[in-house]
């Protein structure tokens, strides 16, 4: 039930504070003319109405949540607490930057350990989350070309397992997209990235480890290729807990990154995060970043880049989570973050080793942070797809892998455990894949129903997407 | 998965029909039974050109997207607009359910007949 039909007029709650300064009544042209649509509840019918959603949800609070590409690892409570300091929230972005010297201080420091971390040399913080960062970084890269009248470049590379964001942003900023595709051990085909390489060609967008779970060995030679061909390259940071703090994108031969906050550096990820999408890049490229960037030793100012592409956002981006992930940062410091990475790369092999001899893995070697199973041979046994065992596992208490993704995996679905999680969960997560396996040969009917404890059942996914209900419709309810 | 005698099929799943200097492109029964329930469809526009081997539109299934690419190198002459509002009329009727028609033909790939389209599609399956 919507809170809006709990609504009762009259009702109220006593949440708000009351007003502290003068009011002002607007002149009559700008008022609204019908009142606003607001739920009208008790204090107390709200609490509950929130808790309700609540059990009707998935965290990572809530359970195991092994979906992958999106490192759903555990949030610690410290970064709420330090984001929640009156110091950090208690601020106007307008004020004087000599009054909020301590929130440049976490932007600077920020820079300079995420720089450390990713071989980058400057960093904005005002995209929002992953998507938005790779299209600030394509319009970098796109203000580099016409700095330096180069206009003939209108082709980005992007591999066939790419995220599907790349091809996106780079349509975005108006690039043309030319996908090369995977050779059968999953990496980029060389052959073919030099067949694509070309004057027109403006850069390469690619994820390291990739798509599949596994780290290009080739890495140097594929960013080698394009920069002869005068392109750049763009680093897709959706998979760096596998590597943090051991191997740097900078070092691998790339320009221009994105970091997911809410990803690697532990911010809270989905159910509005918020994200961030923080950009980095080697000094030639700094000119062109969006304000504002942190400058100064001990009085700290802000400065917006001569050649700046322009705001991507107001002010400086979702500050509150830099501040949680500066905090993860410290806590977990210069022996923890590679630790962190290591122990992601582990989690993952152990559960991947020990389904293989049921499951079928769709690259049978070590893996990074993630792995990719292909239910193609048990969906031609059993008629039990990829979503009959995602939907499966749902009646177990765990949340589904990515399923259908990456897409040259036929019946893929994508495990990426985290390094949070203990080798009791992991164990029992391993055991619920293998009981799963045995219930579809069993009983495949079953599996189609599931899941059958959560709140809803199957839901109808096809009418949802041809038919989306987008909004409330107030005239028809009242 | 059912066939028509009269079409040739793409390697890429399209079938084509060509009639008096234009072609006709659908997507197979093969590969809308692959794809799964479609729930929206891209085209290009009338008048826009078309490639040999390159995508000209997209079907996007609960699953994922992917591309439908072109037979032939030409000029759009024609879409079916009504695929726009009923996608899944290409689960229900695929060889009814044509994308674009296509004039000016410069360029057309090596099409399969129904019979080698069949082997083709069993293969693919079985890799």
């Amino acid at each position: 039930m919507l809170v809006f039909e709990k609504s009762r007029p009259g009702r109220g709650t006593s949440v708000l504070p009351p007003c502290e300064v003068e009011t002002v009544t607007l002149p009559k042209k700008d008022r609204r003319e019908k009142k606003l649509h607001l739920p009208e509840l008790s204090e107390g019918e709200l609490g509950r109405h929130y808790s309700e959603l609540a059990k009707k949800s998935h965290g990572v609070n809530d359970g195991f949540y092994p979906l992958g590409s999106c490192t759903m690892k555990y949030n610690p409570r410290i970064d709420e607490e330090t984001a929640n300091l009156p110091g950090f929230t208690e601020i106007h972005p307008l004020q004087p930057e000599e009054t909020a010297q301590g929130c440049l201080k976490v932007l600077k420091f920020s820079e300079t350990y995420l720089c450390e971390i990713t071989g980058m040399d400057r960093m904005t913080f005002q995209p929002a989350a992953g998507a938005h960062g790779e299209f600030t970084g394509l319009l970098l890269i796109k203000t580099y070309h016409e700095s330096r009248n180069d206009t003939k470049r209108t082709k980005i590379i992007v591999p066939d397992s790419a995220h599907g964001t790349n091809p996106a942003s780079a349509a975005m900023a108006g690039y043309s997209v030319v996908s090369v595709p995977s050779g059968p051990d999953g990496c980029v085909n060389l052959e073919k990235l030099r067949e694509a390489a070309g004057e027109d060609v403006a850069g390469l967008m690619l994820t390291n480890p990739n798509t599949v779970g596994l780290f290009d060995k080739n890495i140097l030679e594929i960013t080698k290729i394009i920069h002869e061909c005068g392109g750049l390259c763009y680093y897709d940071g959706a998979n760096l807990n596998a590597v943090m703090g051991t191997v740097r994108p900078g070092d691998m031969g790339f320009d221009v990154i994105h970091l997911n906050l809410h990803k690697t550096f532990a911010t809270p990820h989905g159910g509005g995060g918020p994200g961030s999408g923080p950009v980095g890049c080697k000094q030639f490229l700094a000119e062109f970043l969006p304000s504002k960037l942190v400058e100064g030793e001990e009085v700290l100012t802000f400065r917006k880049p001569a050649s700046s592409i322009g705001e991507m956002k107001s002010f400086y981006g979702n500050f509150q989570v830099v501040v949680k992930a500066l905090t993860y940062i410290l806590t977990l410091g210069r022996e923890g973050i590679p630790e962190a990475s290591r122990n992601a790369v582990l989690n993952a092999n152990y559960m991947m080793f020990k389904l293989k001899d049921l499951y079928d893995m769709a690259y049978d070697q070590v893996c990074m942070h993630e792995f990719v199973m292909s239910l193609a041979s048990l969906k031609k046994e059993t008629g039990v797809s990829a979503m009959d065992i995602a939907k499966g596992l749902l009646d177990h208490g765990i949340h589904p892998p990515t399923m259908y993704f990456p897409l040259i995996v036929d019946e893929a679905l994508m495990v990426e455990p985290t390094e949070t999680e203990s080798r009791e969960t992991l164990d029992d997560a391993i055991e619920v894949f293998r009981s799963l396996y045995e219930l579809a040969r069993l009983n495949p009917e079953s599996l189609h129903e599931a899941p059958v404890t959560t709140p809803v059942s199957r839901l109808d996914e096809v009418t949802a997407a041809r038919h989306p209900v987008l909004r409330y419709r107030f005239e028809e309810s009242l | 998965m059912e066939l028509r005698e009269e079409l040739k099929y793409s390697k890429s799943h399209e079938w084509v029909k060509e009639e008096d200097g234009e072609v006709t492109v659908g997507l197979t029964d093969y590969a809308q039974s692959e794809l799964g329930d479609l729930v929206f469809v891209n085209l290009p526009e009338e008048g826009d050109e078309v490639t040999v081997g390159e995508a000209f539109g997209d079907v996007e299934s609960v699953k994922a997207v992917s591309d439908v690419y072109s037979p032939v190198s030409g000029v759009v002459s024609e879409i079916n607009e009504a695929l726009l509002d009923a996608p899944e009329s290409i689960n229900e009727a695929p060889y009814d359910a044509w994308f674009i028609k296509v004039k000016e033909i410069t360029d057309t790939e090596e099409l399969l007949t129904a019979e080698e389209y069949e082997a083709w599609a069993e293969e693919e399956k079985n890799s």
